[in-house]
Protein backbone atom coordinates (compact mmCIF):
# COMPACT_ATOMS: atom_id res chain seq x y z
CA UNK A 1 0.00 0.00 0.00
CA UNK A 2 2.46 2.23 1.23
CA UNK A 3 5.31 1.39 -1.90
CA UNK A 4 2.20 1.95 -4.28
CA UNK A 5 1.76 5.35 -3.20
CA UNK A 6 5.02 5.58 -3.12
CA UNK A 7 5.46 4.63 -6.78
CA UNK A 8 2.86 6.82 -8.00
CA UNK A 9 4.54 9.64 -6.29
CA UNK A 10 7.70 9.41 -8.14
CA UNK A 11 5.92 8.57 -11.51
CA UNK A 12 4.34 11.70 -11.06
CA UNK A 13 7.26 13.47 -9.95
CA UNK A 14 8.91 12.13 -13.35
CA UNK A 15 6.04 13.26 -16.08
CA UNK A 16 6.43 16.87 -14.77
CA UNK A 17 8.33 18.41 -17.45
CA UNK A 18 6.22 16.40 -19.58
CA UNK A 19 2.94 18.32 -18.41
CA UNK A 20 4.32 22.33 -17.62
CA UNK A 21 6.36 24.55 -18.75
CA UNK A 22 10.27 25.88 -17.41
CA UNK A 23 9.09 27.79 -14.83
CA UNK A 24 7.48 24.42 -12.47
CA UNK A 25 9.77 22.15 -13.87
CA UNK A 26 13.06 24.46 -12.42
CA UNK A 27 10.66 24.81 -9.33
CA UNK A 28 10.85 21.58 -9.21
CA UNK A 29 14.10 21.15 -9.27
CA UNK A 30 14.69 23.55 -6.51
CA UNK A 31 12.28 21.50 -4.04
CA UNK A 32 14.34 18.41 -4.56
CA UNK A 33 17.55 19.63 -3.87
CA UNK A 34 16.01 21.65 -0.92
CA UNK A 35 14.63 18.22 -0.23
CA UNK A 36 18.06 16.59 -0.41
CA UNK A 37 19.37 19.24 1.74
CA UNK A 38 16.38 18.72 4.04
CA UNK A 39 16.81 15.31 4.45
CA UNK A 40 20.49 15.71 5.38
CA UNK A 41 20.13 17.54 8.09
CA UNK A 42 17.53 15.84 9.39
CA UNK A 43 19.62 13.11 10.08
CA UNK A 44 21.35 15.04 12.82
CA UNK A 45 18.53 17.47 13.88
CA UNK A 46 15.82 14.88 14.28
CA UNK A 47 17.25 11.10 14.58
CA UNK A 48 20.20 12.62 16.48
CA UNK A 49 18.87 15.64 18.25
CA UNK A 50 21.97 17.73 16.94
CA UNK A 51 20.60 20.90 16.29
CA UNK A 52 22.82 22.27 13.57
CA UNK A 53 22.42 26.00 12.40
CA UNK A 54 25.58 25.51 10.29
CA UNK A 55 24.67 22.92 8.14
CA UNK A 56 25.07 24.91 4.99
CA UNK A 57 29.08 25.11 5.57
CA UNK A 58 28.74 21.54 3.74
CA UNK A 59 26.51 22.72 0.72
CA UNK A 60 28.72 25.57 0.25
CA UNK A 61 31.64 23.87 0.42
CA UNK A 62 30.91 21.13 -1.84
CA UNK A 63 29.61 23.83 -4.21
CA UNK A 64 32.69 26.56 -3.77
CA UNK A 65 35.04 23.64 -4.40
CA UNK A 66 33.07 22.30 -7.79
CA UNK A 67 32.95 26.10 -8.92
CA UNK A 68 36.76 27.11 -8.47
CA UNK A 69 37.70 23.71 -9.54
CA UNK A 70 36.30 23.86 -12.51
CA UNK A 71 36.55 27.06 -13.96
CA UNK A 72 39.67 28.34 -12.17
CA UNK A 73 41.76 25.26 -12.53
CA UNK A 74 39.70 23.94 -15.62
CA UNK A 75 39.60 20.25 -14.46
CA UNK A 76 37.15 18.42 -16.03
CA UNK A 77 33.65 17.96 -13.79
CA UNK A 78 34.18 14.40 -12.93
CA UNK A 79 37.24 15.43 -11.03
CA UNK A 80 35.59 18.57 -9.77
CA UNK A 81 32.65 16.56 -8.67
CA UNK A 82 34.88 13.73 -6.92
CA UNK A 83 37.11 16.78 -5.83
CA UNK A 84 33.76 18.49 -3.86
CA UNK A 85 32.59 15.22 -2.39
CA UNK A 86 35.66 13.69 -0.57
CA UNK A 87 37.29 17.14 0.30
CA UNK A 88 33.73 18.49 1.84
CA UNK A 89 33.18 15.07 3.65
CA UNK A 90 37.03 15.08 5.10
CA UNK A 91 35.88 18.75 5.84
CA UNK A 92 32.96 17.27 8.19
CA UNK A 93 34.73 14.82 10.09
CA UNK A 94 37.20 17.61 10.70
CA UNK A 95 34.62 19.83 11.88
CA UNK A 96 32.37 17.35 13.26
CA UNK A 97 35.54 16.56 15.56
CA UNK A 98 35.29 20.09 17.06
CA UNK A 99 31.32 20.36 17.06
CA UNK A 100 30.71 17.14 19.19
CA UNK A 101 32.38 18.56 22.24
CA UNK A 102 29.62 19.88 22.81
CA UNK A 103 25.90 18.57 22.38
CA UNK A 104 22.28 20.99 22.65
CA UNK A 105 23.22 24.84 22.40
CA UNK A 106 26.51 24.23 22.44
CA UNK A 107 26.70 22.28 19.51
CA UNK A 108 24.43 24.77 18.27
CA UNK A 109 26.83 27.56 18.33
CA UNK A 110 29.85 25.52 17.20
CA UNK A 111 28.08 24.48 13.87
CA UNK A 112 27.14 28.12 13.60
CA UNK A 113 30.30 29.27 14.35
CA UNK A 114 32.23 26.73 12.17
CA UNK A 115 29.28 28.35 9.00
CA UNK A 116 29.94 31.91 9.80
CA UNK A 117 33.76 31.44 9.40
CA UNK A 118 33.59 29.31 5.77
CA UNK A 119 30.60 32.89 5.32
CA UNK A 120 33.32 35.48 5.65
CA UNK A 121 35.90 32.96 3.81
CA UNK A 122 33.81 33.15 0.84
CA UNK A 123 33.25 36.84 1.35
CA UNK A 124 37.08 37.53 2.05
CA UNK A 125 39.18 35.39 -0.02
CA UNK A 126 38.29 36.88 -2.94
CA UNK A 127 41.35 35.50 -5.34
CA UNK A 128 39.75 32.31 -4.79
CA UNK A 129 36.00 33.00 -4.19
CA UNK A 130 35.67 36.22 -6.23
CA UNK A 131 34.37 37.62 -3.01
CA UNK A 132 31.03 39.14 -3.53
CA UNK A 133 30.69 38.57 -7.35
CA UNK A 134 30.56 35.19 -6.95
CA UNK A 135 31.73 32.06 -9.47
CA UNK A 136 30.39 31.93 -12.33
CA UNK A 137 30.69 30.68 -15.78
CA UNK A 138 30.21 27.26 -14.31
CA UNK A 139 29.04 24.70 -17.51
CA UNK A 140 27.07 21.77 -16.82
CA UNK A 141 28.76 18.70 -18.14
CA UNK A 142 26.89 16.26 -20.32
CA UNK A 143 25.54 12.69 -19.56
CA UNK A 144 26.69 10.15 -21.59
CA UNK A 145 26.45 12.60 -24.69
CA UNK A 146 23.01 13.83 -23.44
CA UNK A 147 23.33 17.65 -22.90
CA UNK A 148 22.21 18.88 -19.52
CA UNK A 149 21.38 22.33 -20.10
CA UNK A 150 17.61 22.01 -20.63
CA UNK A 151 15.26 22.72 -17.86
CA UNK A 152 13.66 19.35 -17.60
CA UNK A 153 16.77 16.78 -18.32
CA UNK A 154 18.68 18.45 -15.67
CA UNK A 155 15.21 17.74 -13.56
CA UNK A 156 15.36 14.11 -14.43
CA UNK A 157 18.99 14.20 -13.65
CA UNK A 158 18.48 15.71 -9.93
CA UNK A 159 15.06 13.33 -9.27
CA UNK A 160 17.77 10.37 -9.49
CA UNK A 161 19.98 11.67 -7.43
CA UNK A 162 17.24 12.66 -5.05
CA UNK A 163 15.37 9.27 -4.83
CA UNK A 164 19.04 7.64 -4.57
CA UNK A 165 19.38 10.26 -1.83
CA UNK A 166 16.31 9.57 -0.42
CA UNK A 167 16.62 5.52 -0.17
CA UNK A 168 20.02 5.36 1.57
CA UNK A 169 19.31 8.11 4.05
CA UNK A 170 16.14 6.25 4.61
CA UNK A 171 17.81 3.10 4.51
CA UNK A 172 20.60 4.61 7.05
CA UNK A 173 17.54 6.03 9.55
CA UNK A 174 15.89 2.54 9.98
CA UNK A 175 18.90 0.24 10.46
CA UNK A 176 20.32 -0.72 13.23
CA UNK A 177 22.59 1.80 13.37
CA UNK A 178 19.86 4.38 13.31
CA UNK A 179 18.04 2.74 15.91
CA UNK A 180 21.53 3.10 17.88
CA UNK A 181 21.64 7.06 16.69
CA UNK A 182 17.91 7.69 18.06
CA UNK A 183 18.62 5.80 21.38
CA UNK A 184 21.53 8.11 21.79
CA UNK A 185 19.40 11.08 21.29
CA UNK A 186 16.48 9.66 23.63
CA UNK A 187 18.18 8.41 26.45
CA UNK A 188 22.39 8.75 25.64
CA UNK A 189 23.38 7.60 29.23
CA UNK A 190 21.79 4.37 29.00
CA UNK A 191 22.97 3.65 25.81
CA UNK A 192 26.65 4.14 26.85
CA UNK A 193 25.65 1.85 29.45
CA UNK A 194 24.24 -0.31 27.15
CA UNK A 195 27.84 -0.81 25.23
CA UNK A 196 27.31 1.89 22.39
CA UNK A 197 30.13 4.66 21.74
CA UNK A 198 27.71 7.30 21.70
CA UNK A 199 30.32 10.22 20.35
CA UNK A 200 31.38 7.68 17.72
CA UNK A 201 27.76 6.59 16.70
CA UNK A 202 27.40 10.90 16.03
CA UNK A 203 30.66 11.50 14.76
CA UNK A 204 29.68 8.96 11.90
CA UNK A 205 25.97 10.35 11.69
CA UNK A 206 27.94 13.76 11.09
CA UNK A 207 29.63 12.78 8.37
CA UNK A 208 27.43 11.46 6.36
CA UNK A 209 25.20 13.72 6.86
CA UNK A 210 28.27 15.90 5.48
CA UNK A 211 28.89 13.97 2.43
CA UNK A 212 24.92 14.17 1.51
CA UNK A 213 24.76 18.30 1.95
CA UNK A 214 27.68 18.25 -0.27
CA UNK A 215 25.70 15.92 -2.82
CA UNK A 216 23.03 18.55 -2.48
CA UNK A 217 25.43 21.53 -2.63
CA UNK A 218 26.44 20.26 -6.39
CA UNK A 219 23.45 20.04 -7.46
CA UNK A 220 22.81 23.34 -6.21
CA UNK A 221 25.84 24.59 -7.93
CA UNK A 222 24.82 23.15 -11.08
CA UNK A 223 21.21 23.76 -11.16
CA UNK A 224 22.54 27.81 -10.68
CA UNK A 225 25.81 27.96 -12.54
CA UNK A 226 26.82 30.11 -10.18
CA UNK A 227 27.83 30.31 -5.89
CA UNK A 228 27.81 33.74 -4.03
CA UNK A 229 28.65 33.55 -0.16
CA UNK A 230 24.97 34.45 0.48
CA UNK A 231 24.77 30.32 0.20
CA UNK A 232 26.62 29.78 3.00
CA UNK A 233 24.54 32.44 5.14
CA UNK A 234 22.77 31.58 8.68
CA UNK A 235 19.65 32.84 7.12
CA UNK A 236 20.60 29.32 4.60
CA UNK A 237 20.86 27.35 7.46
CA UNK A 238 18.34 28.52 9.07
CA UNK A 239 15.44 28.08 6.36
CA UNK A 240 16.76 24.53 6.33
CA UNK A 241 16.43 23.79 10.08
CA UNK A 242 12.97 25.68 9.61
CA UNK A 243 11.89 23.24 6.90
CA UNK A 244 13.13 20.44 8.71
CA UNK A 245 11.23 21.38 11.87
CA UNK A 246 7.88 22.65 9.89
CA UNK A 247 8.17 19.14 7.90
CA UNK A 248 8.57 17.20 11.01
CA UNK A 249 12.09 16.29 12.25
CA UNK A 250 12.61 12.91 13.02
CA UNK A 251 10.32 11.20 10.19
CA UNK A 252 11.03 10.65 6.11
CA UNK A 253 8.28 12.54 4.62
CA UNK A 254 8.26 16.07 6.71
CA UNK A 255 11.83 17.70 5.30
CA UNK A 256 10.73 16.47 1.93
CA UNK A 257 7.29 18.43 2.53
CA UNK A 258 9.12 21.01 4.41
CA UNK A 259 11.37 21.85 1.94
CA UNK A 260 8.96 21.64 -0.52
CA UNK A 261 6.73 24.33 1.27
CA UNK A 262 9.95 26.86 1.69
CA UNK A 263 10.79 26.54 -2.11
CA UNK A 264 7.31 26.91 -3.30
CA UNK A 265 6.81 30.24 -0.68
CA UNK A 266 9.91 31.94 -1.91
CA UNK A 267 9.65 31.73 -5.06
CA UNK A 268 6.02 32.72 -5.01
CA UNK A 269 5.55 34.73 -1.99
CA UNK A 270 8.83 36.62 -3.36
CA UNK A 271 6.95 37.68 -6.60
CA UNK A 272 4.16 39.55 -4.72
CA UNK A 273 5.13 40.48 -1.59
CA UNK A 274 8.16 42.39 -0.95
CA UNK A 275 8.74 41.44 2.98
CA UNK A 276 8.27 37.86 2.09
CA UNK A 277 11.02 36.65 4.99
CA UNK A 278 8.07 37.94 6.65
CA UNK A 279 5.70 36.27 5.13
CA UNK A 280 7.56 32.71 5.69
CA UNK A 281 8.29 33.42 8.89
CA UNK A 282 4.55 33.99 10.06
CA UNK A 283 3.49 30.89 8.08
CA UNK A 284 5.94 28.67 9.70
CA UNK A 285 5.04 30.11 13.02
CA UNK A 286 1.44 29.09 12.82
CA UNK A 287 2.37 25.73 11.52
CA UNK A 288 4.76 24.98 14.59
CA UNK A 289 1.59 26.60 16.90
CA UNK A 290 -0.87 24.27 14.93
CA UNK A 291 1.29 21.15 14.60
CA UNK A 292 4.17 21.17 16.97
CA UNK A 293 5.97 18.40 16.04
CA UNK A 294 5.18 19.14 12.40
CA UNK A 295 3.04 19.09 9.56
CA UNK A 296 3.62 14.96 8.54
CA UNK A 297 3.29 13.99 12.20
CA UNK A 298 0.13 15.91 12.39
CA UNK A 299 -1.48 15.11 9.54
CA UNK A 300 -0.87 11.77 10.41
CA UNK A 301 -2.50 12.36 13.72
CA UNK A 302 -5.60 14.09 12.26
CA UNK A 303 -6.07 10.56 9.37
CA UNK A 304 -6.06 8.68 12.52
CA UNK A 305 -8.31 11.08 14.17
CA UNK A 306 -10.73 11.06 11.59
CA UNK A 307 -10.25 7.06 10.79
CA UNK A 308 -11.09 6.54 14.77
CA UNK A 309 -14.26 8.90 14.63
CA UNK A 310 -15.40 6.88 11.78
CA UNK A 311 -15.66 3.67 13.29
CA UNK B 1 40.32 -16.52 35.65
CA UNK B 2 40.84 -18.04 39.53
CA UNK B 3 37.79 -17.62 41.68
CA UNK B 4 39.81 -15.55 44.06
CA UNK B 5 39.54 -12.77 41.52
CA UNK B 6 37.23 -10.37 42.83
CA UNK B 7 34.24 -9.96 40.28
CA UNK B 8 34.23 -6.15 41.73
CA UNK B 9 37.34 -4.10 43.34
CA UNK B 10 37.17 -0.65 44.70
CA UNK B 11 40.35 0.73 45.89
CA UNK B 12 40.64 3.80 47.79
CA UNK B 13 38.05 5.28 46.14
CA UNK B 14 37.01 9.31 46.59
CA UNK B 15 34.81 11.58 44.64
CA UNK B 16 34.15 15.12 45.76
CA UNK B 17 31.96 17.73 44.62
CA UNK B 18 32.50 20.81 45.30
CA UNK B 19 33.00 21.03 49.49
CA UNK B 20 30.76 17.99 49.68
CA UNK B 21 32.69 14.52 49.77
CA UNK B 22 30.54 12.41 47.84
CA UNK B 23 33.02 9.16 48.05
CA UNK B 24 35.44 8.97 50.92
CA UNK B 25 38.15 6.05 50.78
CA UNK B 26 35.96 3.69 50.16
CA UNK B 27 37.56 0.10 49.58
CA UNK B 28 35.68 -2.91 48.14
CA UNK B 29 36.24 -6.84 47.49
CA UNK B 30 33.04 -8.54 45.73
CA UNK B 31 33.88 -12.08 45.04
CA UNK B 32 32.35 -13.44 42.06
CA UNK B 33 28.92 -14.86 42.34
CA UNK B 34 28.34 -12.25 45.65
CA UNK B 35 24.91 -10.77 46.65
CA UNK B 36 25.58 -7.79 47.59
CA UNK B 37 23.38 -5.68 49.31
CA UNK B 38 24.55 -1.94 49.86
CA UNK B 39 22.57 -0.10 52.31
CA UNK B 40 23.23 3.52 53.70
CA UNK B 41 20.02 6.76 54.54
CA UNK B 42 19.44 8.67 51.48
CA UNK B 43 22.16 10.93 50.20
CA UNK B 44 25.18 8.47 51.95
CA UNK B 45 26.92 8.22 48.22
CA UNK B 46 25.01 4.79 46.82
CA UNK B 47 24.39 5.91 43.81
CA UNK B 48 27.73 7.97 43.30
CA UNK B 49 29.24 4.83 43.72
CA UNK B 50 27.46 3.55 41.21
CA UNK B 51 28.11 6.14 38.93
CA UNK B 52 31.79 5.43 39.24
CA UNK B 53 31.80 1.83 38.73
CA UNK B 54 30.64 2.38 35.53
CA UNK B 55 32.13 5.55 35.04
CA UNK B 56 29.50 8.25 34.62
CA UNK B 57 31.46 10.02 36.92
CA UNK B 58 34.82 10.13 37.10
CA UNK B 59 36.46 9.36 40.30
CA UNK B 60 38.38 11.95 42.36
CA UNK B 61 41.19 9.73 43.03
CA UNK B 62 40.97 5.72 43.36
CA UNK B 63 41.34 2.48 41.09
CA UNK B 64 38.15 0.20 40.01
CA UNK B 65 38.74 -3.24 38.76
CA UNK B 66 36.88 -5.72 37.01
CA UNK B 67 38.09 -9.30 37.80
CA UNK B 68 41.48 -8.53 38.34
CA UNK B 69 41.46 -5.22 35.44
CA UNK B 70 41.61 -1.83 36.26
CA UNK B 71 38.91 -0.16 34.27
CA UNK B 72 39.03 3.14 35.87
CA UNK B 73 39.88 4.55 32.68
CA UNK B 74 37.52 3.29 30.55
CA UNK B 75 34.33 4.50 28.84
CA UNK B 76 31.25 3.36 30.37
CA UNK B 77 30.50 1.45 27.21
CA UNK B 78 33.87 -0.48 27.20
CA UNK B 79 33.21 -0.97 30.95
CA UNK B 80 29.72 -2.59 29.67
CA UNK B 81 31.69 -4.97 27.06
CA UNK B 82 33.57 -6.38 29.40
CA UNK B 83 30.28 -7.49 31.22
CA UNK B 84 29.10 -4.95 33.64
CA UNK B 85 25.44 -3.69 33.48
CA UNK B 86 23.48 -1.64 35.80
CA UNK B 87 19.58 -0.46 36.38
CA UNK B 88 19.13 3.44 37.26
CA UNK B 89 16.97 4.50 40.60
CA UNK B 90 15.29 7.16 38.42
CA UNK B 91 13.89 5.14 35.13
CA UNK B 92 15.92 5.42 32.03
CA UNK B 93 14.46 4.18 29.49
CA UNK B 94 13.27 4.92 25.36
CA UNK B 95 10.10 6.19 26.21
CA UNK B 96 9.10 6.41 22.42
CA UNK B 97 9.41 2.72 21.78
CA UNK B 98 7.98 0.17 22.28
CA UNK B 99 8.92 -2.43 24.96
CA UNK B 100 10.21 -5.24 22.73
CA UNK B 101 11.94 -2.43 21.00
CA UNK B 102 14.36 -1.04 24.61
CA UNK B 103 15.09 -4.71 24.57
CA UNK B 104 16.61 -5.34 21.52
CA UNK B 105 18.62 -1.93 21.88
CA UNK B 106 19.60 -3.84 24.80
CA UNK B 107 20.95 -6.87 23.28
CA UNK B 108 21.91 -4.54 20.17
CA UNK B 109 24.18 -3.08 22.07
CA UNK B 110 26.87 -5.82 22.48
CA UNK B 111 26.39 -7.04 19.12
CA UNK B 112 28.79 -5.71 16.07
CA UNK B 113 25.39 -5.23 14.50
CA UNK B 114 24.64 -1.85 15.98
CA UNK B 115 27.46 -0.64 13.39
CA UNK B 116 25.56 -1.56 9.96
CA UNK B 117 24.02 1.25 8.47
CA UNK B 118 22.00 -0.29 5.79
CA UNK B 119 20.23 -3.45 7.11
CA UNK B 120 16.33 -2.29 8.75
CA UNK B 121 16.32 -3.15 12.32
CA UNK B 122 13.35 -4.37 11.18
CA UNK B 123 14.11 -7.19 9.59
CA UNK B 124 16.48 -8.54 13.33
CA UNK B 125 14.43 -10.68 13.65
CA UNK B 126 16.63 -13.14 15.82
CA UNK B 127 17.41 -9.70 18.34
CA UNK B 128 13.23 -9.81 18.67
CA UNK B 129 12.75 -13.03 19.40
CA UNK B 130 15.56 -12.84 21.93
CA UNK B 131 14.00 -10.02 23.46
CA UNK B 132 10.83 -11.50 23.55
CA UNK B 133 12.01 -14.69 25.47
CA UNK B 134 13.32 -12.00 28.09
CA UNK B 135 10.44 -10.27 28.20
CA UNK B 136 8.54 -12.68 29.01
CA UNK B 137 10.77 -13.97 31.92
CA UNK B 138 10.50 -10.84 33.46
CA UNK B 139 6.43 -11.27 32.87
CA UNK B 140 6.03 -8.61 30.46
CA UNK B 141 6.08 -10.84 27.48
CA UNK B 142 1.99 -10.09 26.64
CA UNK B 143 2.84 -6.57 26.36
CA UNK B 144 6.17 -6.21 24.26
CA UNK B 145 4.09 -3.72 21.60
CA UNK B 146 3.22 -1.41 23.99
CA UNK B 147 4.87 1.77 24.08
CA UNK B 148 7.08 2.91 27.29
CA UNK B 149 4.94 5.76 27.75
CA UNK B 150 1.69 3.50 28.20
CA UNK B 151 2.76 1.10 31.13
CA UNK B 152 2.17 1.56 34.99
CA UNK B 153 5.46 2.32 37.33
CA UNK B 154 5.74 -1.36 38.55
CA UNK B 155 5.79 -2.70 34.80
CA UNK B 156 9.11 0.02 33.98
CA UNK B 157 11.05 -1.12 37.03
CA UNK B 158 11.10 -4.57 35.38
CA UNK B 159 11.82 -3.51 31.94
CA UNK B 160 15.05 -1.57 33.61
CA UNK B 161 15.92 -4.98 34.84
CA UNK B 162 15.12 -6.72 32.01
CA UNK B 163 17.25 -4.25 29.90
CA UNK B 164 20.38 -5.25 31.71
CA UNK B 165 19.58 -9.14 32.02
CA UNK B 166 19.71 -8.52 28.47
CA UNK B 167 23.17 -8.32 28.35
CA UNK B 168 23.58 -11.13 30.15
CA UNK B 169 25.89 -9.17 32.82
CA UNK B 170 28.80 -10.61 34.39
CA UNK B 171 28.17 -8.15 37.30
CA UNK B 172 24.57 -6.38 37.56
CA UNK B 173 24.51 -3.14 39.40
CA UNK B 174 20.70 -2.33 41.05
CA UNK B 175 20.15 0.80 42.27
CA UNK B 176 16.55 0.68 43.99
CA UNK B 177 14.74 -1.93 41.95
CA UNK B 178 11.89 -1.90 44.65
CA UNK B 179 11.71 1.77 44.95
CA UNK B 180 8.08 2.89 44.98
CA UNK B 181 6.53 -0.62 44.06
CA UNK B 182 3.44 -2.07 46.11
CA UNK B 183 3.98 -5.32 48.61
CA UNK B 184 2.56 -7.42 45.26
CA UNK B 185 4.99 -5.96 43.13
CA UNK B 186 7.95 -5.96 45.56
CA UNK B 187 7.74 -9.91 45.57
CA UNK B 188 7.40 -10.10 42.30
CA UNK B 189 10.65 -8.00 41.62
CA UNK B 190 12.54 -10.18 44.41
CA UNK B 191 11.97 -13.63 43.02
CA UNK B 192 13.06 -11.98 39.75
CA UNK B 193 16.18 -10.52 41.29
CA UNK B 194 16.37 -14.15 43.48
CA UNK B 195 16.56 -16.31 40.07
CA UNK B 196 19.17 -14.16 38.85
CA UNK B 197 21.50 -17.06 37.05
CA UNK B 198 24.32 -17.56 40.18
CA UNK B 199 27.64 -16.65 37.59
CA UNK B 200 26.14 -12.89 38.05
CA UNK B 201 28.10 -11.28 40.50
CA UNK B 202 24.40 -8.77 41.79
CA UNK B 203 25.30 -5.44 43.79
CA UNK B 204 21.96 -3.91 45.36
CA UNK B 205 20.75 -0.62 46.57
CA UNK B 206 18.69 -0.20 48.78
CA UNK B 207 18.34 2.99 51.06
CA UNK B 208 16.13 0.77 53.72
CA UNK B 209 17.33 -2.55 56.21
CA UNK B 210 15.17 -4.73 55.82
CA UNK B 211 13.84 -4.16 52.21
CA UNK B 212 16.30 -6.46 50.86
CA UNK B 213 18.01 -8.12 53.33
CA UNK B 214 16.38 -11.79 52.41
CA UNK B 215 17.92 -11.43 48.99
CA UNK B 216 22.03 -10.56 50.16
CA UNK B 217 24.52 -12.78 51.73
CA UNK B 218 26.91 -10.14 52.13
CA UNK B 219 25.98 -6.33 53.01
CA UNK B 220 28.10 -3.11 52.78
CA UNK B 221 26.30 -0.01 54.88
CA UNK B 222 27.80 3.68 53.51
CA UNK B 223 26.98 6.64 55.53
CA UNK B 224 28.23 10.28 54.34
CA UNK B 225 30.38 8.60 51.74
CA UNK B 226 32.07 6.12 54.10
CA UNK B 227 31.86 2.57 54.15
CA UNK B 228 30.39 2.13 58.09
CA UNK B 229 30.34 -1.61 58.16
CA UNK B 230 31.11 -4.37 56.05
CA UNK B 231 30.59 -8.25 56.04
CA UNK B 232 28.39 -11.40 55.65
CA UNK B 233 24.40 -10.29 56.49
CA UNK B 234 24.87 -11.70 60.24
CA UNK B 235 27.29 -9.70 61.15
CA UNK B 236 26.39 -6.54 59.67
CA UNK B 237 23.08 -6.84 61.38
CA UNK B 238 24.24 -7.57 64.47
CA UNK B 239 26.84 -4.63 64.36
CA UNK B 240 26.12 -1.65 66.81
CA UNK B 241 27.02 1.01 64.20
CA UNK B 242 24.70 -0.16 61.96
CA UNK B 243 21.57 0.22 64.68
CA UNK B 244 23.49 3.81 65.15
CA UNK B 245 23.45 4.50 61.81
CA UNK B 246 19.33 3.71 61.45
CA UNK B 247 18.23 4.27 64.47
CA UNK B 248 20.87 6.43 66.11
CA UNK B 249 19.61 9.92 65.19
N1 LIG C 1 26.49 15.44 40.21
C1 LIG C 1 26.48 15.86 41.48
N2 LIG C 1 26.92 17.09 41.81
C2 LIG C 1 26.92 17.51 43.09
N3 LIG C 1 26.51 16.78 44.12
C3 LIG C 1 26.06 15.53 43.88
C4 LIG C 1 26.02 15.01 42.55
N4 LIG C 1 25.52 13.75 42.60
C5 LIG C 1 25.26 13.50 43.89
N5 LIG C 1 25.58 14.56 44.68
C6 LIG C 1 25.48 14.62 46.13
O1 LIG C 1 26.23 13.55 46.63
C7 LIG C 1 25.56 12.98 47.77
C8 LIG C 1 25.34 11.52 47.54
O2 LIG C 1 24.31 11.37 46.57
P1 LIG C 1 23.80 9.96 46.05
O3 LIG C 1 22.81 10.20 45.01
O4 LIG C 1 24.96 9.13 45.70
O5 LIG C 1 23.11 9.38 47.34
P2 LIG C 1 22.32 8.02 47.54
O6 LIG C 1 23.00 7.29 48.61
O7 LIG C 1 22.13 7.34 46.24
O8 LIG C 1 20.94 8.54 48.10
P3 LIG C 1 19.44 8.08 47.81
O9 LIG C 1 19.13 6.98 48.77
O10 LIG C 1 18.66 9.29 48.12
O11 LIG C 1 19.37 7.67 46.39
C9 LIG C 1 24.29 13.77 47.97
O12 LIG C 1 24.52 14.74 48.96
C10 LIG C 1 24.06 14.41 46.62
O13 LIG C 1 23.39 15.63 46.76
MG1 LIG D 1 20.59 6.85 45.06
Amino acid sequence: MNKVLMLLFVAGLAIIPLVSGDFYINLATQILIAAVFALSLNLLVGYGGLTSLGHVAFLGLSAYICAWTSTKLGVAPLVAIGLSLVITTIMSALFGLIALRATGLGFLMITLAISQVLWGLAYRWASVTNGDNGISGLTRPSLFGLSLDSASSFYWLTLIISIFAFILMAAFAMSAFGSSLQGTRDQARRMRALGYNVWLIRWITFIYSGFWAAVAGLLYVYYNKYIHPSALSVTASAEALLAVIAGGAGTLGGPIVGAALLVFLKNYASSFVERWNMLLGFIFVLIVLLMPDGIVPGVQRLIRRMRGAQS
Amino acid sequence: MSHATPALEIVGLNKVFGGLRATQDVNLHIVQGDRRLLIGPNGAGKTTLFNQITGDIIPTSGQIKLFGQDVSKLRPDQRAHLGLSRTYQIITLFPKNTILHNVALGLLGLSNERWNLFRPMARASHLHDEAQTILESVGLGAMSNKLVSQIAYGEKRRLEIALALAQKPKVLLLDEPLAGLSTQERLTVKNLIANIPKETTVVLIEHDMDTALDLAESVTLLHYGKVIVDGTREDVISDPRTREVYLGH
